[in-house]
């Protein structure tokens, strides 16, 4: 093992910058002469714009500019997968809190100040609020093409040519979730510089700058290379920063200003400014045998996808290839569809349309499992994907599944001993789930990554230098890929540059593909850089060099690691520099008849353990024990592997216990965390990690992406237990006390 | 009004607020004075990223408005490393970015089990566990849990900044011996 190189755990490089206060996120950025600017929004979920009048906001003292939908030059519309949202309202409003008008000013307080005089004339509307019943005829149109956004139908074995085969037990269920917040701590906030020859740069906190920056240019009506997207630091992502917030805004007002524009949204304005995880409603029927196999699943589910599509159709073809979970199921019928309607625009959040069907399709396997008399561990085990399965999909699975194993895993672990001096109205309960997920695009996107290595001798000693534009979030991916060149090129002195929008993309930071693709591209660099190497070799006289031979503790090393030549010796004054693209294995679009197809390049498998003690006479949950089991393939780092599973298991607590953004008619109950509440540190305990390494043979070292799956699978098992600890038959999250109080027998009547 | 206001052992003398009477603390120590290590995460006293101490009592500092530390002294995560940097020359723990003062030994336990991923709650999480320690030097896992319950984390799911703590509090207090270990 190389020090440093994969399978190690490093410290973190920007470790020593973020302890002492000194590393500098989006919202730490100054530039001279910067003004700054503030957004207001809209009060109602519907309403049309009659008017909007800036006069008075022009004349408050310090006022700079004021800019509303009809100062945006170029597409005033913008949108990831579907352009439908607009930079500012124009001719109307679709959900509380969206942006219509952006003032400058001289400081923040003016600008806050002066947006609050921005004078729009509205013509509230009734807004459009149930899901469930936006598809029906007398529902009124959100947009003007009707209310369905997406449709993704998968029809599997019998369902292909009509009716479900007959059951030996039958159980049905309908479940809800609320809207999940990713409340990220670092808000939305970005510097935009104007670069003197009409162009601008913008420094901003994304989990993708060039699709950022394909967005911006096209709303400024610029050319792209008049307009730079560089990374700002990111206090954290979980899918929020995958849309345009502020970024237009800025731009334009440091165009209009020649001046530096810096924007940093308040903690309630991040409420409104990104998309939420989709609340959604699921309807199953699960068929068995007699003898607990699993023979059909129907599901119909409706994701509520808020005012703008965002990410709506990805998130709708995901709840329906993910809908039955990591279970082998001759016969599949499912419907996902997502909706408009007048509700926060939701999107992109850490699981990405997994955690909804998660939800309902555990807890119909806890339902079957009791109705067959067995343990929920044995039935799930016995219907467990392997290598080999086939998906709803048609999929075929190439490379380990380890479902069965991982959930062995949990239940090896010992159980908390039993707390004799607890009260009688307080009981516990154990709960199991399991989950998949897909890694990196799907339905046949090519989420390529770019990077290039440098080697050469710099003061006597060798360095590398690595390039990408892949944006480090938090989860690590600038470690990464300094382990890969560490192992890959034996150079203990490494830089990685985070690149901006004109180098190469690296393909977001989400679907837990960074370290997969980004990874692939350095290694691949690497490997480039290396041939590069043996081929000097070979031209200062050596005899011809192995391909296999390696670079390794500053020296080329034939294929008994014994070393042949030293490479400071060998590279002199010369510089190789080598980039990379990685191209994941094709993906194919899903039938829109069938929902057949190979969707993905790789999929995840993670499950969970949960315990819990519900004091009965309060309705108060306490998780008392947490595990994770996790097929990581390689653990490229193993501690920050750790810190994903321990940080997404616990967010998935979360959305069992706690959080939900409220919404009534449309509007916002609890924009701040004091309404809209998080995992504390008293309120979780220790999670532990089970990891499993079954490589995969198909990615790079074996690896697979892994940093949502640990999320999606955590909110079943919490609610599992709680149900094995009531006997309540919850059916949504997040669980509440009433929903527990309402449910239990009165402990003064027993 | 005149702000006058020691940060980091350093007086800042007639800070003017006229532009802002209602600023907070956290508005002069970041906007005003240039230290960003406290940070806005929610401006409502829930998150503790803006942690810092004023004449010596852990606050808020988004909750605290600017007049108030008028003739106090503040203190953020800027000034801690350099409290410490003799004793650690010496220990190998790693340096503060761009000077030549060594980490203070919460810092470096915070690097050294893996307890920062954004690291936008970090310089609260630091400033709180410090304060913790010097009332608490030994805490229990479940102290820890308690005491810094007023700090979000989204990232790490809080273990390995709990184990941060603990690992800080051994080696500033010495193992625990049977007398004060904790249940």
């Amino acid at each position: 093992m190389t020090a440093q190189g994969i399978g190690t755990s490093p410290a973190r490089t920007d470790g020593p910058a973020k302890v002492s206060g000194t590393f500098v996120y989006s919202s730490d950025l100054s530039a001279e002469d910067m003004v700054w600017a503030a957004t207001l929004r809209s009060p109602h979920p519907s309403a049309l714009i009659r008017s909007i009048d800036t006069t008075a906001a022009l004349k408050f003292p310090g006022v700079l500019d004021v800019i509303t939908h009809a100062d945006i030059p170029g597409r005033k519309l913008f949108g990831q997968m579907k352009v439908d949202q607009p930079v500012l309202a124009e001719d109307r409003v679709r959900h509380h809190g969206e942006a219509v008008a952006v003032v400058a000013a001289v400081d923040l307080e003016t600008a806050r100040a002066a947006a609050g005089l921005v004078h729009v004339d509205y013509d509230v509307r009734p807004p459009v609020t149930d899901a469930a019943t936006a598809l029906d005829a007398a529902s009124d149109p959100v947009h003007p093409d009707g209310n369905l956004v997406a449709h993704t139908r998968i029809r599997r074995g019998a369902a292909q040519s009509g009716e479900l085969p007959a059951a030996d037990v039958v159980v049905r269920g309908s479940y809800s979730l609320g809207m999940q917040d990713q409340a990220f701590l670092g808000t939305e906030s970005g510097l935009a510089v104007p670069t003197g020859d009409g162009g601008v740069e913008l420094h901003i906190a994304t989990q993708w700058l060039h699709v950022d920056q394909e967005q911006v240019a096209l709303c400024l009506g610029l050319p792209p290379d008049k307009v730079v997207l560089k990374h700002a630091g990111v206090g954290g992502a979980f899918g929020a920063r995958e849309d345009l917030s502020l970024h237009v805004h800025a731009c334009l007002l440091a165009l209009r200003l020649n001046r530096p524009v810096k924007m940093v949204y308040t903690r309630t304005e991040s409420f409104f400014g990104h998309v939420h995880r989709h609340p959604a409603e699921l309807h199953y029927e699960h068929g068995a045998t007699s003898d607990g196999r699993l023979l059909y699943v129907r599901a119909d589910i409706v994701l509520d996808g808020g005012a703008y599509a965002s990410s709506s159709p990805a998130i709708a073809g995901n709840a329906a290839t993910h809908a039955v979970g990591p279970y082998a199921v001759p016969h599949v019928q499912v419907d996902a569809r997502a909706v408009y309607t007048n509700n926060p625009p939701c999107g992109a959040m850490r699981g990405f349309g997994t955690v909804q069907p998660c939800f309902a399709y555990e807890s119909q396997m806890d339902r079957l499992a009791a109705a067959l008399g067995m343990h929920p561990v044995e039935f799930r085990q016995r219907n467990a994907l392997r290598e080999g399965a086939s998906l709803p999909t048609g999929q075929v699975l190439d490379s380990p599944a380890p479902v069965a194993e991982l959930l062995e895993r949990l239940r090896g672990l010992p159980l908390p001993a039993a707390d004799p001096a607890q009260p009688a109205h307080v009981a516990r309960g154990v709960g199991y789930a399991a989950c998949l997920k897909n890694i990196g695009f799907s339905e046949g996107f090519d989420d390529y990554s770019t990077a290039r290595v440098r080697l050469e001798v710099v003061d006597g000693a060798l360095l590398a230098t690595v390039s990408s534009a892949a944006a480090e979030v938090g989860q690590g991916v600038v470690g990464i890929q300094r382990q890969i060149v560490a192992t890959e090129l034996g150079v203990h002195r490494i830089e990685v540059r985070q690149e901006d929008s004109r180098f190469g993309t690296a393909g977001p930071s989400s679907a837990s593909r960074q370290t997969y693709v980004t990874g692939g591209a350095v290694r691949e660099a690497c490997r480039r850089v290396r041939a590069d190497v043996l081929a000097l070799l070979h031209e200062s006289g050596a005899e011809l060099p192995s391909p296999s031979w390696q670079l390794h503790e500053g020296a080329v090393v034939d294929d008994a690691g014994r070393p042949v030549a030293r490479l400071a010796a060998l590279l002199g004054g010369r510089v190789i520099e080598r980039t990379a693209e990685f191209h994941h294995r094709k993906t194919f679009p899903l039938d829109p008849e069938t929902g057949q197809g190979n969707s993905s390049m790789q999929f995840g498998f993670a499950a969970h353990r949960a315990v819990v003690e519900v004091d009965r006479e309060l309705g108060l949950v306490k998780v008392i024990d947490l595990a994770i089991a996790q097929d990581v393939g390689r653990a490229i780092n193993p501690e920050a592997v750790a810190g994903q599973l321990r940080g997404g298991t616990v967010q998935g607590v979360g959305l069992a216990l706690l959080e939900e953004i409220e919404l009534d008619g449309g509007r916002v109950l609890n924009p701040s965390f004091a309404g809209y509440l998080l995992p504390t540190m008293a309120d979780v305990p220790p999670v532990r990690v089970e990891i499993l390494e079954r490589a995969d043979p198909h990615a790079p070292y074996g690896l697979r992406g892994i940093g949502e799956l640990p999320s999606i699978s955590a909110t079943p098992a919490v609610a599992a237990a709680v149900r094995a600890a009531t006997g309540i038959d919850l059916d949504r999250v997040p669980i509440r006390p009433d929903h527990l109080l309402a449910g239990l027998p009165d402990p003064a009547q027993q | 009004m005149d702000i006058t206001v020691t940060v980091n052992g350093k007086t800042h003398d007639r800070l003017d607020d006229e532009d802002g009477p209602g600023e907070s603390l956290l508005f002069l120590l970041r906007e005003r004075l240039g230290l960003i290590g406290p940070k806005n995460a929610c401006e409502q006293g829930e998150c503790g990223s803006c942690a810092v101490w004023l004449d010596g009592v852990l606050v808020n500092s988004c909750l605290v408005l600017s007049a108030q530390a008028d003739g106090c002294s503040v203190r953020t995560v800027e000034g801690l490393a350099s409290d410490t940097a003799g004793p650690l020359e010496t220990s190998g723990a790693s340096r503060v970015p761009g000077t030549s003062g060594a980490l203070h030994p919460v810092q470096q336990a915070f690097l050294d089990t893996g307890a920062v991923q954004c690291g936008f709650c970090t310089p609260g999480m630091v400033v709180t566990a410090t304060d913790l320690l010097e009332r608490l030097p030994r805490p229990s896992d479940a102290e820890v849990r308690r005491e810094m319950a007023g700090n979000l984390c989204r990232c790490t799911g809080y273990q390995q900044i709990v184990e941060a703590v603990l690992l800080a509090a051994e080696r500033m207090a010495g193992p625990a011996s049977p007398e004060v270990g904790r249940p």
